[in-house]
């Protein structure tokens, strides 16, 4: 007995010397809840590469929190005509390594996402295959004429990341592809980026060591140009799951966590040593119809025909759903019904949508109007591993739907298997969720309403076939204008276009939760990002 | 023994074989990873690029060719995730993995064996009994339910250990190990018992099985009818003759943690090959899946193989012979 008390004491002894350590005042560990792939910011476009890579790297642009662009490398800019777009650059940026940051660094950057092998994806390439040519009449001033017209230039440029050209041998760059830019060393790879050879950014923080699956460390960059961040390191640890994230906060192994799982907001709400900030994102949740099929393999009906190609249907299903009770019973509160497909506050919506309404008695008159009084049956396909608590969302959606006589069978599975058959259009009714990117409302129309059109490169996600060519030239209008204000009329005219003809339903906007100890504060994001550098510490 | 070792060999490419096919029509039958990787803003010609830079456009007997001509030439395929080597990223995941396991069952065995031989020569009495009653507990409690309670008990609670993660690392001959440190050994610690727990009670178990019945054999009783005293009957005769199930189900259990401590690994956020294998099969990363399973099923033929030259090591009487 008298052993096992000395073992404890001497480990509880050892604990508190680690612990100590770790709160020394200027060290932040946060517990990531998905890990970043890569440090090389153009080798995926995913929510954790992306925030890794804001903390190591500047952009010409950063999104504010409703995704317009602010001025971050570049100090203005604008549009000459349509197709000419000048940046003045800042003038007092230095990298990481000591060098100067000028007009050649971008154009190196704009080069290196066209010669990038180990993409996935398109990480950039896809507005800087647009551009027709570069030029920098002096070295903090950049001409960039476009091919096809590109109404959020700057918005676009918020996504890629700054790299220095003194990553490779080079002569003078130049924005000509066909001569590989004056680089004349190989093209950095990914593995030059995760040891940390090529992770050269202006940003906030210097990566010290990506070690994957373990852990990231950052250490401040004493050089950046902007407001030094309260923290001299930083470690991000990867916990993909949320139980051990949660005890990891809680034991104080991290200062904060990102997405606690919603039923665990309770418990940190009544422990004192923590808080949390709940914000709003603008990722919605909808339902996706089989519209363009006359019969559709899920749909079982006494005609044979389609239900939802009536729009009086597509009503009644909207009007089946109580949003309200979603949000209060499901989500406890962290997340807001939607009555459009982006949060208000975000460019081309409309200011203030009307509420739908919740009414089951009027939804089974609107079924008897369209020809199914009796309803018919439909199996609804939905994730379980996605969304913030989608497979109870989707239970109760089903829930209501046969509530008026639309006999819904649920059929919940992994993202892995739901994604290719979605894509593969096999669903009748199904639920996806969308995070509008910097495009604001032109970000869902163009991706899942419009007509599917492969030459254009819109509606790739338009899985339901919903066309309406009134619709459609409006929102391809609306992402072809460069005037703001217009753009942003035509926008509104297309969302409230799309809520009246629900092609699809909006249910709720999920909330990003972030939980940490007392002491820090965290303004929350809109577009989830963790951001160290906007995590303060409160003066004490 | 040579010839024993070839064919042996020669059995474990058929198998290799046979287990590539397998997990490549799996994990190609769940879905296309394209639809998780893709920005999902991308432009239908993006992702027909996509696809087909990823060779996932041909059939898929063509793409298994391909990645059999591959493999046989060492390569097992980029990950689709991350970028970089298939094998790389596993291996550089094994050393968390190993160290973890060796430890668990370094542990498991020198507190079951002497517990279980305790156990098995006082067979019935009731302290043995007890011991028993107790071991069916430690293997049939649920390992991510153990490993939350130990968390809850002295991270959060206690704050003795930390909940997760691998602490400070030392390498040693070019590897990162945690256990030269104090802070690894404290984040080893809990993973460490919750994987040897249900160890432990195999070790007991199986022990105390083989004492009890070897107590009461024609060899023990003559040798203690002769006079010889009662340590050595234990260490040389009854301990020397349990052995052989003794390591079978170590080596067995040695593969078998290696590759699947996939629960200790994701409660612990330990950062090892389970917890790799477990988030490479929610993303359909198809060459690193595959190469894990190849590379699992490679350390399990090697280490029955080392099974068997124990045996005939321990066993004078265990020959091992070539059958034509």
């Amino acid at each position: 007995m008298n052993y096992k008390k000395t073992q404890a004491c001497a480990v509880a002894a050892l604990a508190t010397a680690l612990g100590a350590t770790s709160l020394s005042a200027q060290e932040l560990t946060i517990g990531l809840s998905s890990e970043p792939t890569a440090v090389d910011p153009h080798y995926h476009d995913l929510t954790p590469n992306n925030q890794l890579g804001m903390h190591i790297y500047s952009m010409l642009a950063t999104p504010d929190a409703n995704l317009m662009a602010q001025p971050e490398l570049a100090t203005s800019w604008e549009a000459e005509d349509d197709n000419t777009w000048v940046f003045k650059l800042r003038e007092d940026v230095k990298f990481s390594d000591g060098t100067d940051f000028d007009a050649s660094d971008v154009i190196f950057t704009f080069c290196r996402v066209m010669n990038n092998e180990s993409a996935i994806g398109s990480t950039g390439s896809s507005v800087v295959s647009n551009f027709e040519s570069v030029e920098a009449p002096d070295p903090y001033t950049l001409r960039i004429k476009t091919k096809q017209v590109e109404p959020i230039m700057p918005e676009m440029l918020a996504g890629v990341s700054i790299l220095s050209d003194s990553i490779v041998e080079h002569d003078e760059i130049t924005f000509d592809l066909e001569n590989d830019c004056g680089v004349t060393g190989t093209w950095p790879s990914i593995d030059d980026f995760n040891v940390g050879e090529a992770a050269v950014g202006t940003g906030p923080f210097k990566l010290e060591k990506f070690s994957k699956g373990a852990e990231i460390t950052l250490s401040r960059n004493e050089t950046y140009f902007g407001k030094q961040p309260d923290w001299e390191t930083v470690t991000f640890v990867p916990v993909p799951s949320d139980g051990p994230r949660l005890a990891g906060l809680l034991s104080g192994d991290y200062d904060m966590i990102e997405s606690p799982a919603a039923r665990d907001v309770a418990q940190i709400k009544e422990n004192e040593a923590f808080e949390y900030v709940s914000t709003p994102s603008n990722r919605v949740i909808f339902l996706q119809m089989d519209i363009g099929r006359g019969d559709s393999p899920f749909i079982t009906t006494e005609d044979g025909t389609n239900p939802f190609q009536d729009l009086r249907v597509r009503q009644a299903i909207s009007m089946a759903i109580d949003r309200q009770a979603i949000v209060d019973r499901i989500m406890d509160g962290l997340a807001r019904p939607a009555y459009q497909f982006i949060p208000d506050e975000m460019f081309g919506a409309i200011p203030s949508p009307a509420p739908m309404e919740y009414n089951p008695e009027k939804a089974k008159e609107l079924l008897a109007e369209a020809g199914y009084p009796d309803g018919f049956k439909v199996t609804f396909h939905a994730t379980n591993d996605r969304y913030i608590n989608d497979s109870q969302i989707a239970q109760a959606v089903a829930q209501f739907l046969t509530r008026v006589g639309i006999e819904t069978e649920l059929d919940a599975m992994t993202r892995s298997m739901f994604f290719s058959r979605r894509s593969g259009r096999e669903f009748s009714l199904s639920m996806g969720g969308w995070g509008s990117s910097e495009g604001g409302a032109a970000s869902f129309l163009r991706q899942y309403a419009l007509t599917t059109d492969d030459a254009r490169g819109v509606g790739g996600s338009n899985y339901g076939d919903w066309s309406d060519p009134e619709f459609d030239a409006v929102v391809l209008e609306a992402i072809s204008t460069v005037d703001d204000a217009k753009r942003s009329e035509l926008l509104q005219q297309a969302e409230q276009m799309a809520v009246d003809k629900l092609g699809f339903i909006p249910l709720h906007f999920e909330s990003t939760v972030w939980a940490y100890r007392k002491g820090l504060s965290y303004d929350g994001r809109a577009d989830q990002f963790t951001l160290a550098y906007q995590v303060e510490r409160d003066a004490e | 023994m040579l010839l024993y070792t070839l064919q042996r060999l020669l059995q474990s490419v058929a198998v290799l074989f046979a287990v590539s096919i397998a997990v490549f029509l799996a994990v190609y039958s769940v879905g296309n990873p394209v639809d998780l990787l893709i920005n999902p803003e991308a432009t239908q010609a993006e992702r027909a690029a996509m696809i087909a830079k990823m060779g996932l456009d041909r059939p898929v007997w063509a793409q298994y060719l391909t990645f059999l001509g591959n493999a046989l030439q060492g390569d097992m395929g980029v990950s689709f995730v991350h970028g970089i080597p298939a094998l790389e990223l596993i291996f550089s995941r094994m050393p968390a993995t190993f160290e973890l396991v060796v430890l668990a069952l370094l542990l498991a065995s020198a507190i079951g064996i002497p517990i279980g031989l305790w156990v098995g020569l006082r067979d019935g009495s009731r302290g043995a009994r007890m011991v028993m009653t107790s071991s069916i507990l430690g293997y049939s409690i649920p390992s991510f339910w153990k490993g939350m309670v130990l968390i809850l008990i002295f991270a959060v609670w206690l704050n003795w250990l930390p909940a997760s993660g691998r602490g400070d690392t030392v390498s040693l001959l070019g590897v990162p190990f945690s256990f030269l440190t104090l802070d690894g050994l404290s984040h080893l610690a809990m993973p460490v018992i919750n994987l040897a727990i249900p160890n432990l009670a195999l070790m007991i178990r199986l022990t105390a099985a083989g004492a009890s019945e070897a107590v009461h054999q024609d060899y023990v009783l003559f040798a203690r009818a002769k006079g010889v005293r009662s340590k050595r009957i234990i260490r040389r005769h009854i301990l020397r003759n349990i052995l052989i199930p003794i390591i079978t189900v170590l080596g067995v259990e040695f593969g078998a943690l290696i590759a699947f401590s996939t629960i200790t690994e994701t409660v612990f956020a330990w950062p090892g090959m389970g917890k790799l294998l477990i988030t490479s099969i929610y993303q359909l990363d198809r060459p690193v899946v595959v190469a894990y399973v190849m590379l699992i099923t490679f350390i399990f033929v090697v280490v029955n193989l080392l099974v068997d030259f124990a045996y005939a090591a321990l066993d004078p009487r265990v020959k091992l012979v070539e059958n034509m």
